[in-house]
């Protein structure tokens, strides 16, 4: 009896086989939670040039508009990456609520009294962070992007980064709930990381350590990077 | 009655002789053959899935919830095979003789001849299922040597080899249940076995979580249901190995061979409570390099650590010199025995020997030993609280296996046509004691490589008529299953299952274990009964018959433990000598050794159960030793 | 010592259940978990009450049947330790303790502690083995295997299906289990010829019998009575990816 008898179903090509596996969609989900790690890095670098001053930023601003002049149009290459980013996240949240909703169903039933050994905060709100994470994404979008929500009439001004960051962490709020997120996204990360590269296979029992320090340092990084923005501009050392 | 159809010619050929004389069935004609195996520990798995594989249409039972439990997996020493791969002398003619003489002459020569032969090719069929054996840096196999033998022909997967071979076969067979050859029935446990016309023709079995009494019809029935050592409560096996499968098809006529006969195995974490359910075996690869002592002093309550070396004696290595530590199991237990009686046992009750791995730290370093026995000593600490690195262990014997069974001809085919029995539950290969890491290749020999050869030719040389389960067989048994269950849930009485179990094993360890006496067994002869009658009478199984009911399961095991031993004292006291594990007091040698009665007792008995109220029948089947010569078996 | 136990009591698969206190009295510490429920289950037979049920066999860690939650973990949090292992001289006097079953829509509760876990047979169906039918097989020392390649399938072939890692894990996966047979039998020169069918069969199987999926919380290696690392997980996703992305006839 060589053949197996369980047949695998056909799946019409190789990467639409991956996405119907549970293992392939968690795949999915290391693969583009990598391309996010990327941006949100570049994000990060991106962002600290503000302590350079306003010239600097302004400039960078219109650079990641220009790059790729003259093979392609202004802001083509941006909008490239952008839709990159779009169906990465698009694919990130579809696989994670596919499958949360396929973990909730393998147990109808809870536990009274289950109590947990091994695993830490952060992987315990990869789901409600993640969540948080997305709604953040959009009002961000609406905030520093196009400028709809948040500012004064007239006060956002579009390729003025400098000042519409500054104007935009002057309110309160919107800087304590960007720096809420920056929180979420810290966490996510930190369990992230090496959860993505855990799925990937490249975790063994001798590295599994390092892998999660160097995880955890890459969110704090990203996070301390993040947050020093809306605290220096609402310390006034950005004005 | 007692034909035991050994081929003729010279031994070599014996094997080969009867499978080209056996009958063969054509392959599209096999799936119209169903055959029942009942059991799937190593003999039940491996026949089942060798028999899917040729096609056969198999309905395999097990009363566990999946066949990887069946207690083939607490094995954890070793698989012992002719292969030579150390070039240390040995062959197949050595483990045969090996195997015979550790047996204590009391086994046919020509199965043991052919077990020795096929322990060859149950390593190769093992590695190619890909049982991950212990490995040599170059990428062959290890082995190691084992108690009772002088070469180094055991093969081992850490401490748990019987695991990893189980799992071999369980797979191999989950590939057939898949493949739809097999069907597997778990949690349905045999109640009874049905004859039709003077042939085994099926099964009747309870489904232990609903409560449903079924039939099941066949070809041709395999009992593969293990030993029946429970019958002393306490012994290393599991808590549901039973002998109900055997002893139903005992009382339907299936004789049973050498019920006497019961290994106590001697090194196991002894006895520390009242409640205690049962015993833990530790390997006895240990006695490899660890040193068996006590102190020579009687009542010496010191430290094992503050009893200086000349005060300790190293009982086996003083009077085994040439086998020391590495006696066979029967000797090995019975000098520990002997020593606690004089009063020079270790531990609380005084109820132990030490097993000493201190030379062996000193001469192999702490991270070998612990590669070897690792996990040995962790187990050991789990269930002690004690670091054996660091203070000996201690161990006493316990009842391990059993190698009385139910009698089997070279076919492995009971006194019941059509009724095949293999691995512990048959009485076949070990005589009066097993040798370590033999109980897996008899297991495997009967299951992979003897079975999918004599139960075709049964088939193919038999007339069967057409049965099925309306058959008015089937109806009376399954009645007579069914109002035995009512019965017992009826009783209503005032003991638990437990509690009679454990009067039987107390009764039994003590007059009829490691040591048994004319006196002490007319006591259990008489005894049992009333014990039975109590049983039947006062026992309390608290709920019915139809719902997942763990007290009537025990129930039903224990009542027929209650029959069981009363032949096993029966047969102690007709064989009037010592041979292996059956001691008897009355025939020693003057320095306190087994005597063996050749002249009296070189047969089989094999016992025929006659109802209720009358007594059994004794057949012997006569042992002759052509091979192997008889002699007085000596470890010194 | 005297402990109050507070088991789930379920009479069958359909029936409600629900936890009932019982006082034992008289434990001992050399005594293991099990016997201890022994010890309940006699004086509740003595009262005329239905003991508990709770599977078990070997007693020795070795057979797998045993495990429920002792206070919320699986096999009561020792490392490496099976229910029937554990002594109950890590117990005191007067601990409360909550005993609950295995929980997951593949492990259907039976009764009372007693879960059905034949899902984990129907994923070894559908591709834990090597094909090698009886008679066929080569010499033993033919194949050789690097004495590593040896070491990491027995730590993998090590598992003895208890549930555990179902059991503990937050979406009731099964990962741990398949890896673990998946990485015995692919580590292995005999299980090349199979290794990407055998992954892909096994790992739909472990998604059709209803189990969850990893989130990488590791709370399956923790329980694990055999210690089975969560590394396994990760050689299955890998091999599943090749297996995936190279199908048979690449």
């Amino acid at each position: 009896m060589t053949e197996s008898a369980v047949a695998t179903k056909a799946a019409p090509n190789r990467l639409l086989a991956l996405w119907s596996s549970v293992i392939g969609k968690k795949v999915v989900m290391a693969l583009t939670g990598a391309i996010l790690v990327g941006f949100v890095i570049a994000h990060m670098v991106g962002n600290i040039k503000i302590f350079n001053g306003p010239v600097e930023i302004n400039a960078y601003s219109r650079f990641l508009r220009e790059v790729g002049y003259p093979e392609l149009g202004y802001g083509q290459l941006l909008w490239i990456v952008r839709i990159v980013l779009l169906i990465s996240v698009v694919l990130h949240i579809t696989a994670a609520t596919q499958l949360t909703i396929m973990n909730r169903k393998a147990r109808p039933i809870g536990y009274e009294s289950k109590k947990d050994v091994e695993t830490t905060w952060a992987a315990l709100t990869m789901r409600w962070g993640g969540v948080l994470l997305a709604v953040f994404i959009v009002f961000h979008l609406f905030h520093f992007t196009a400028g709809m929500v948040g500012f004064q009439p007239g006060q956002f001004e579009h390729l003025m980064v400098y000042q519409n960051v500054v104007a935009g962490f002057q309110v309160v709020p919107i800087a304590l709930f960007y720096i809420l997120a920056m929180c979420a996204l810290c966490l996510h990360l930190d369990h992230g990381i090496w959860s993505g590269l855990q799925t990937l296979g490249w975790v063994t029992t001798d590295n599994t350590k390092s892998l999660r320090t160097i995880s955890r340092l890459i969110a704090i990084v990203i996070f301390a990077g993040f947050i020093s923005v809306p605290i220096s501009v609402l310390a006034g050392w950005v004005r | 009655m007692l034909e035991s159809k050994i081929p003729s010619g010279p031994i070599e050929k014996k094997w080969e002789k009867a499978r080209f004389d056996m009958k063969l069935v054509n392959p599209a004609n096999r799936r119209k053959h169903r055959v029942i195996i009942v059991g799937s520990g190593l003999a039940g798995a491996a026949a089942a899935a060798s028999l899917g594989q040729q096609g056969y249409n198999v309905d395999c039972f097990s009363f566990h919830d999946s066949p990887r439990r069946a207690h083939s997996i607490a094995a954890q020493g070793g698989i012992n095979a002719a292969k030579n791969y150390r070039n240390d002398g040995d062959s197949i003619f050595r483990l045969f003789y090996d195997t015979v003489k550790g047996g204590d002459f009391r086994a046919r020569e020509a199965n043991v001849y052919r077990l020795a032969e096929i322990s060859v090719n149950i390593i190769d069929q093992c590695v190619a299922q890909g049982v991950p054996f212990a490995r040599e840096y170059g990428g062959l196999l290890d082995t190691r040597s084992f108690g009772g033998v002088q070469v180094s022909r055991t093969f081992y997967a850490r401490g748990q080899t019987g695991q990893q071979l189980l799992l071999g076969a369980y797979q191999a067979l989950e590939e057939q249940i898949a493949a739809g050859t097999v069907r597997m029935h778990t949690r349905s446990e045999m109640l009874d076995l049905v004859v039709v016309n003077g042939r085994a023709r099926g099964i009747i079995t309870r489904n232990l979580v609903t409560g449903e009494i079924e039939s099941h019809c066949a070809d041709v029935v395999v009992l593969g249901t293990g030993g029946y050592g429970n019958v002393f409560y306490l012994s290393t096996n599991a808590k549901g190995s039973n002998t109900t499968a055997i002893w139903r098809a005992h009382r339907r006529g299936a004789l049973f061979g050498n019920p006497c006969f019961t290994q106590i195995h001697p090194t196991c974490i002894p006895v520390s409570n009242e409640n205690q359910s049962k015993l833990t075996l530790m390997s006895e690869s240990l006695r490899n390099d660890g040193r068996v002592w006590v102190p020579k002093k009687k009542g010496d309550t010191r430290a094992p650590g503050s009893i200086p070396e000349d005060e300790r004696d190293y009982y086996l290595e003083r009077r085994y010199p040439s086998f020391g530590n590495l006696v066979p199991r029967d000797v090995a237990s019975r000098n520990a025995k002997e020593v606690c009686d004089e009063g020079r046992g270790v531990g609380p009750g005084g109820m132990g020997v030490y097993l000493d791995f201190a030379d062996a730290i000193k001469r192999l370093t702490e991270p070998v030993v612990r590669e070897k026995y690792g996990n040995l000593f962790d187990m050991y600490e789990e269930i002690t609280g004690e670091n054996a690195y660091k203070v000996p262990m201690r161990i006493f014997p316990a009842v391990h296996y059993t190698m009385g069974g139910l009698w089997v001809d070279y076919q492995l085919m009971s006194s019941i046509p059509g009724l095949f029995v293999a691995g512990e539950a048959n009485f076949s290969d070990h005589g009066a004691n097993r040798l370590g890491a033999s109980a897996l290749m008899q297991g495997l020999a009967d299951g992979y490589f003897i079975l999918p050869y004599t139960l075709p030719n049964y088939i193919a040389s038999s007339s069967l008529e057409k049965v099925d389960t309306s058959h008015p067989a089937f109806a009376a048994v399954k009645e007579e299953v069914q109002q035995r269950v009512a019965k017992m849930v009826n009783i209503r009485g005032k003991r638990t299952v437990d509690s009679i179990h454990k009067e039987l094993g107390k009764m039994m360890w003590n007059n009829c274990g490691m040591a048994r006496s004319e006196a002490g067994l007319r006591e259990n002869l008489a005894r049992i009964p009333e014990l039975r009658h109590e049983f039947w009478t006062n026992v309390n199984i608290i709920g019915g018959g139809e719902e997942f009911n763990q007290s009537l399961e025990k129930a039903g095991r224990v009542a027929d433990f209650l029959e069981l031993a009363e032949l096993m004292c029966l047969d102690a006291l007709q064989r009037a000598e010592s041979c292996g594990g059956h001691f008897r007091v009355e025939s020693q040698t003057p320095d306190g050794e087994a005597l063996r009665d050749d002249d009296h007792f070189s047969y089989v008995s094999a016992w025929e159960w006659q109802g209720e109220n009358a007594d059994w029948v004794l057949h012997q089947e006569p042992l002759a030793f052509e091979h192997v010569h008889l002699a007085q078996r000596s470890y010194k | 010592m005297n402990l109050t136990l507070k088991v789930w009591r379920q009479q069958d698969a359909k029936a409600a259940g629900k936890f009932v206190s019982y006082q034992v009295q008289g434990v001992t510490p050399d005594m293991s978990f099990l016997e201890m429920l022994d010890l309940l289950n006699e004086d509740l037979q003595t009262r005329g009450e239905a003991p508990v049920v709770f599977e078990h066999d070997c007693r020795e860690g070795i057979c797998g049947s045993c495990g429920f939650l002792i206070n919320g973990v699986a096999h009561g949090g020792h490392r490496g330790t099976t229910v029937c292992q554990l002594s109950m001289r890590f117990f005191k006097d007067g601990d409360s303790l909550t005993l609950e079953p295995w929980r997951a829509k593949a492990f259907p509760v039976l009764r009372d502690l007693a879960v059905d876990r034949s899902a984990f047979d129907r994923i070894i169906q559908a591709g834990g083995f090597i094909s090698a039918p009886t008679g066929g097989a080569p010499d033993a020392n033919a194949i050789l295997v690097p004495k590593n390649d040896a070491e990491r399938a027995f730590d993998a072939a090590a598992c003895i299906g208890c549930g555990a890692c179902v059991a503990a894990c937050p979406n009731a996966a099964a990962m741990l289990f398949t890896s673990a047979k998946i990485t015995h039998l692919n580590s292995l020169p005999q299980g090349q010829p199979q290794r990407d069918q055998r992954t892909l069969d096994m790992v739909a199987a472990m998604s059709d019998e209803d189990f969850g999926s990893c989130t990488n919380h590791g709370e399956c290696e923790a329980v694990c009575p055999k210690e089975i690392p969560i590394e396994f997980i990760g050689r299955m996703n890998r091999d599943l990816i090749h297996a995936t992305l190279h199908r048979r006839g690449d």
